[in-house]
């Protein structure tokens, strides 16, 4: 039992990692642009089925592959903030971004279906083997798993960077912190949104590869599965809040698979429990800088 | 209040084409308009009785109920909730367990109703007294997060039939005139309800939850008292949809999680609100007649799913972008300023 318990932590903190990145996308957007992209679900899975094609395709190794499905993905984040959310102004903004993020995600989805179909399909390479496992405190852990957190941390660290040593990144920030501020000392406030929401897109081409190579299959239908996660995530960890995402992620994907390990059923429903419990307590979130009632 | 709408309606030809610029019609004209919709709902059935056509009209008559009571949560207060499956999926699972358990068959199935939406109210109080607490962005996500615990209980729970699902009792009368006590009883439930939000919204209670979506700080500084007026409404909005929800059990004769428990659902009644015209009595009623049988007939001719899940997300993206305050309200400020035009006219003449 004990050693289970330890695997499970394990699973968790690994599989966390990948969780923590989409949601520091999601949380990113959300702190700029002060909107919910719910088609960030669908968009990871876009960049899987990108993975897909390439390596089945063209033969390509799935992280290698990440040097074009990354700025495709940021590219597809830049043209859909221009075409459709940049445009929605005045006080029913709220509802308005979330519901054209929501219909892009249905076309999206659409889309996918219509080029891929409902069956599930896996993104496969010599480290997503099941043999392929390093041994590790007595436990064998899968390469891939161990390649995908390495991968998460290094993104992680490339978004940090980005956000706190570059001038970008300070424009950024100055414009999470009052968007008019920002525009009054000079700061191009769309340019902002735009680059933040190709960034905060073009995370999902990691974890979408990632998703495809460790879930054990997806169709266009996963990405509600995967949304649904997300935002309990960044809701978990106070929006906006990066370091809240990541604490949030590594924390729910744990907690989801211990609960795995006696009921398997109710596993998911920790996601959301956890979030009802945290809201009841404390409604900014475990980081939220800011109070949600006030907002 | 009836005296107050008609001193501003008789205040729009004096000159100022304010208030009443934003009515499309004259009263005497609503009360007839009121009474051709009336007869032409009615009569359908009894014109219309291709089976294609009345299941149609079935099902729209239901997402006329239960649009509109999604308006009076949603569209009167400004809390945009995503999540009114679970009160349409409670009622329905409520009329399958009830039915189920107690061996109701036949007529009697349609005096479940009430029981459906009282449960589904009753879920409803938990929930909003958890989810109101915060606003905005956070809410939706909320009410997504409990969309998703309701699908994860139906399909784990027995009581529910799990996976599998709940099979309705088979309705008894003529297949001739199978649709038509559906659709009476859905458009019984469509008219009460949108009567109801005509009611609320000239009620004090509508403004308060108007004056709620405006400015929630500022109405409670005038002494609205917030939480006891939201809870009130997205209580009696799930009452609609667990009524609904049974009735459409009934007459689709089956309930799976996946199915009773639909993202879609939540965004298309959004869709239909939106379209129509939020927070009015009449959008949310048009938009459900417009909405859900050209939904309906394409799904019919076409036979692909993802096709009609590209059009719903393209009318929704069109309706966003062009007519973000909806049909009618838009139709009703250009019916306003050409009336002011004539009157200008008039004027110099």
């Amino acid at each position: 039992m004990a050693r289970e318990v330890y695997e499970a932590i394990a699973d968790g903190i690994l599989g966390g990692g990948v969780y923590a990145l989409m949601a520091a996308g999601l949380t990113l957007i959300f702190g700029v642009l002060d909107i919910i992209n719910i088609a960030q679900g669908i968009l990871v899975i876009l960049g899987a089925y990108l993975s897909y094609v390439l390596s089945v395709h063209l033969h390509i190794d799935l992280f290698i592959g990440l040097a074009i499905t990354i700025p495709v993905m940021f590219a597809i984040g830049v043209v859909i903030q221009w075409l459709f959310i940049r445009p929605l102004r005045g006080s029913e903004r709220t509802s308005m971004t979330l519901l054209a993020c929501y219909a892009v995600a249905l076309i999206i989805e659409g889309i996918l279906y219509a080029a891929f179909g409902p069956n599930f399909v896996t993104l496969n390479a010599w480290y997503t083997q099941p043999n392929a496992s390093v041994k590790l405190f007595g436990f064998y852990i899968g390469d891939i798993y161990l390649f995908g957190f390495g991968l998460a941390i290094v993104a992680v660290v490339v978004l940090y960077l980005l956000l706190y040593r570059t001038t970008f990144g300070r424009a950024v920030r100055a414009t999470m912190q009052d968007a008019t501020a920002a525009a009054l000392v000079g700061i191009e406030v769309n340019r902002v949104a735009a680059l933040t929401f190709g960034i905060g897109v073009a995370v999902t081409a990691v974890g979408g590869m990632m998703y495809g190579a460790t879930s054990g299959g997806f169709n266009p239908n996963s990405g509600y599965d995967l949304i649904s996660r997300l935002l309990a995530i960044i809701i978990l960890g106070g929006l906006g809040s990066i370091g809240g995402a990541m604490v949030a992620a590594i924390f729910m994907t744990t907690a989801e698979a211990l609960v795995d390990i006696w009921q398997p059923n109710w596993a998911v429903a920790v996601f959301y429990l956890a979030l009802v419990v945290v809201l009841v307590v404390r409604p900014t979130g475990l980081f939220g800088r800011q109070a949600v009632r006030a907002q | 209040m009836t005296t107050g709408t008609q001193k501003a309606q008789v205040a729009g030809p004096a000159g100022v084409p304010s208030a009443g610029g934003g009515r499309l019609a004259s009263p005497a004209a609503r009360l007839t308009g009121l009474g051709l919709v009336a007869v032409v709902a009615l009569i359908f059935p009894l014109v219309f009785t291709n089976a294609t056509i009345s299941n149609i009209a079935v099902q729209t008559v239901i997402f006329i109920a239960v649009a509109s009571a999604w308006n009076i949560f949603s569209g009167y207060s400004g809390y945009l909730s995503l999540g009114h499956a679970v009160f349409f999926g409670t009622g329905a699972y409520a009329v399958g367990i009830i039915a189920r358990d107690a061996n109701v068959t036949g007529d009697t199935v349609f005096a479940l109703l009430p029981l459906a939406g009282l449960i589904a109210a009753l879920v409803a109080v938990p929930l909003g007294l958890v989810a109101l607490r915060v606003r905005r962005h956070t809410f939706v996500v909320i009410t997504i997060a409990f969309f998703f615990i309701a699908q994860l209980t139906a399909s784990n729970l027995a009581i529910t039939g799990g996976s599998s699902g709940l099979l309705a009792p088979v309705p008894n009368w003529t297949a001739a005139t199978f649709n038509n006590p559906f659709y009476y009883a859905g458009l019984l439930i469509a008219a009460a309800t949108v009567a109801l939000s005509a009611v609320i919204r000239r009620s004090r209670f509508g403004l308060q939850l108007r004056a709620i979506r405006d400015d929630e700080d500022r109405a409670v500084g005038l002494g609205v008292r917030a939480m006891p007026v939201k809870l009130t409404a997205l209580v009696i909005s799930a009452f609609v949809c667990g009524l609904a929800g049974g009735l459409w059990f009934y007459f689709i004769g089956q309930a799976f999680p996946q199915f009773v428990f639909d993202p879609l659902f939540d965004l298309a009644i959004a869709l239909m609100a939106f379209f129509g015209g939020l927070g009015t009595v009449a959008g949310p009623v048009l938009g459900a007649l417009v909405l859900e049988p050209t939904q309906l007939y394409l799904t019919l001719k076409l036979t692909n799913d993802y096709l009609s899940e590209i059009l719903l997300g393209a009318v929704f993206l069109v309706v966003i972008l062009f007519l973000p305050r909806g049909v009618l309200p838009t139709a009703a400020e250009l019916a306003g300023r050409q009336r002011a035009r004539w009157q200008r006219r008039g004027d110099r003449l």
